[in-house]
């Protein structure tokens, strides 16, 4: 489980987060929306321990993540970003092997167990053929899997998406929520689709100039009224099996 | 979770190759000392330089003559050490800071440490502090430090996120330190003193003997121990800063004192041999094409065929025009400039 108290975090000019306070309950999946420079990276950082909170705290599990030296931080959560690029000539299982890294650091050469978790992480992220692929031929979709399947390695009980399915077209983006949402980590998701979010978060937090401003299942704050205040969009919201989808207008 | 048969570890045959290059390499190093050090006059045979060393080594009594017993122990042995060791240190110091800045680019000069180095020489030089090769090595490792530290000092704080901003300050510094150099030559013009000069600034391994390696391969051998520690970490920092931090790496930390580490040694093969292109460059691009990125096979490897490489271009440069020596720093730039376009051209076909 994940509890951030009233963590607030300040640039000299603007306060870009404002007194956050929310849980992400553990085996749970949690979007977290907002429209650009809502806050939503910068509270991703200060989760994973990137950023130091100017007030308030995160705990992970008995654990404030601030005090947490990198290396256990590493071993407790890991993050899949928007976009992973890399020039080196890598295979889809060295990249799944970095996550290993936190485990034995100091260990010279993988053990038969890295290499046995990252090829199952490959397996649960259904690349299971993909060990010896090099990275510069993979998809962006594979891509992502193979950083999904890194994260996974990585045995996090907390994992971190940061957007990431901007770049991926509709059928990647999800399947690769799907994943996630099977592996039953708990997790906290930045996410830019509303409608994607609304389909696989068990609750959503909406963040509008640093400040929490609704939180709870999809469908009691994917509201018309949200929607205008906080994306200043029109939309129409109807009910599908319990899960809101929703429909933009075009602005008048 | 399905179960099969665990595929062939560490990528397709790579790790076993990589067994295989090393130990070829360090064969290669070896025959490489006892082979360059027979190139020359005096006609020497491997036969007899083995002996000489193992005399010396205290291992066999052999009778070599007198001048033989020389040439092999005091002049060509150091001096092939010398270009093994400047070799393998810069290609090791090349290898990091490409991985630690993630520019492909980087290499010790572009940290400005070895125009600093040679402006301290030089300095010693015209200012009359002394000749011998204490002195002017004494020089050329204050001026790589203080160059350094100037760098460190421009490129401020924030230069721990943005490894640009070392890169920016190493190159504005590298070139303030080649302008004064090129000032104080035209001042004193004495021609001694151009002569010295000239070897700083193309680099030279004249000079190396068992005083210079008595210092320059320590310095190595701890500097090697404590970058190939980092190994992992620097394995993880192939997607970049952010991603090697939530992989668990202390990343300003691990980042300073890499780059600290890896100018300390460039200062003091500077102190031996002299500004010498191209090597920190252009080696780790060759290495990675035979073990690939990873920095545990990857920095034995680059660190064995950097000193071979050095032996050789060295011994070319003593005897290819005898004799007359050419300054080796401009052979590894006829070398290292194809080897770059090359590079290049590789890097634009793979996109």
């Amino acid at each position: 489980m994940l509890e951030i108290t009233d963590v607030s975090w300040t640039v000299p000019a603007a306060r870009i987060l404002d007194n956050i306070t929310f849980t992400v309950p553990a085996n749970s999946l949690v979007g977290l929306l907002g429209p650009n420079g809502s806050g939503k990276t910068t509270l991703l950082r200060v989760v994973a321990g990137l950023l130091r909170p100017r007030t308030g705290q995160v705990a992970l599990g008995d654990a404030t993540v601030a005090d947490l030296p990198r290396r256990v931080a590493a071993r407790r959560m890991a993050l899949l970003a928007q976009y992973a690029e890399t020039d080196l000539d890598l295979t889809a299982l060295d990249v799944v092997l970095l996550g290993r890294t936190p485990h034995q650091r100091s260990r010279w050469s993988d053990t038969d167990t890295d290499h046995a978790l990252a090829l199952a992480a490959l397996d649960r992220v259904d690349l299971g053929g993909f060990a010896h692929r090099k990275w510069q031929t993979l998809s962006g979709g594979e891509r992502q899997r193979v950083q999904l399947a890194r994260a996974f390695t990585q045995e996090p009980e907390l994992l971190l998406l940061d957007e990431p399915t901007n770049h991926l077209d509709i059928g990647h983006q999800l399947q690769l929520l799907h994943l996630v949402r099977r592996s039953q980590v708990t997790t906290l998701a930045a996410l830019h689709d509303l409608n994607l979010a609304a389909m696989f978060c068990d609750t959503v937090v909406v963040l509008h100039h640093g400040q929490v401003v609704a939180a709870g299942p999809p469908f009691t704050v994917l509201t018309t009224d949200l929607l205008e205040d906080v994306y200043g969009v029109d939309a129409d919201i109807t009910n599908h099996d319990g899960r809101p989808v929703i429909t933009y207008r075009p602005p008048s | 979770m399905a179960t099969r048969p665990l595929p062939a570890l560490g990528g397709p045959g790579r790790a076993g190759r990589t067994t295989v290059v090393l130990i070829v390499a360090l064969a290669g190093l070896l025959l490489s000392i006892g082979a360059a050090i027979t190139v020359g006059p005096a006609d020497l045979s491997l036969g007899i330089v083995w002996k000489v060393i193992a005399d010396h080594l205290g291992l066999t009594h052999a009778d070599v003559p007198l001048l033989r017993d020389h040439i092999v122990w005091e002049l060509r042995l150091p001096r092939v050490l010398g270009a093994a060791v400047v070799g393998a240190g810069l290609a090791a110091a090349g290898a990091v800071m490409q991985t630690v800045t993630r520019n492909p680019l980087a290499d010790p000069y572009l940290l400005g440490v070895s125009s600093g180095a040679s402006l301290g020489a030089v300095a010693v030089i015209v200012l009359g502090l002394g000749a011998g090769t204490a002195a002017l090595a004494g020089g050329a490792f204050t001026g790589a430090l203080l160059a350094f530290a100037l760098v460190i000092t421009i490129a401020g704080r924030r230069a721990a996120r943005a490894p640009t901003r070392i890169i920016l300050a190493g190159v504005a510094i590298g070139q303030l330190c080649a302008a004064l150099t090129s000032f104080v030559i035209i001042w004193v013009a004495d021609p001694h003193a151009t002569q010295s000069i000239t070897f700083w600034l193309s680099g030279s391994l004249a000079r190396a003997d068992w005083t210079a390696l008595a210092w320059a391969g320590p310095t190595l051998g701890v500097i090697l121990t404590l970058i190939l520690r980092y190994a992992r970490s620097l394995n993880a920092f192939a997607f970049g800063e952010e991603a090697a931090a939530t992989l668990g790496v202390d990343v300003t930390r691990t980042r300073w004192i890499l780059l600290i580490a890896t100018a300390l040694l460039t200062a003091v093969l500077v102190a031996v041999s002299g500004a010498i292109g191209f090597v920190g460059l252009i080696l780790p691009h060759a290495a990675r094409l035979l073990t690939g990125p990873d920095h545990r096979r990857l920095l034995p490897v680059v660190v064995l065929t950097g000193a071979i490489f050095m032996i050789w271009v060295d011994t070319a440069a003593r005897t290819l025009f005898e004799p007359r020596e050419l300054p080796v720093g401009v052979l590894t730039a006829l070398l290292g400039v194809p080897a770059f376009l090359l590079l290049m051209r590789r890097r634009e076909v793979r996109g």
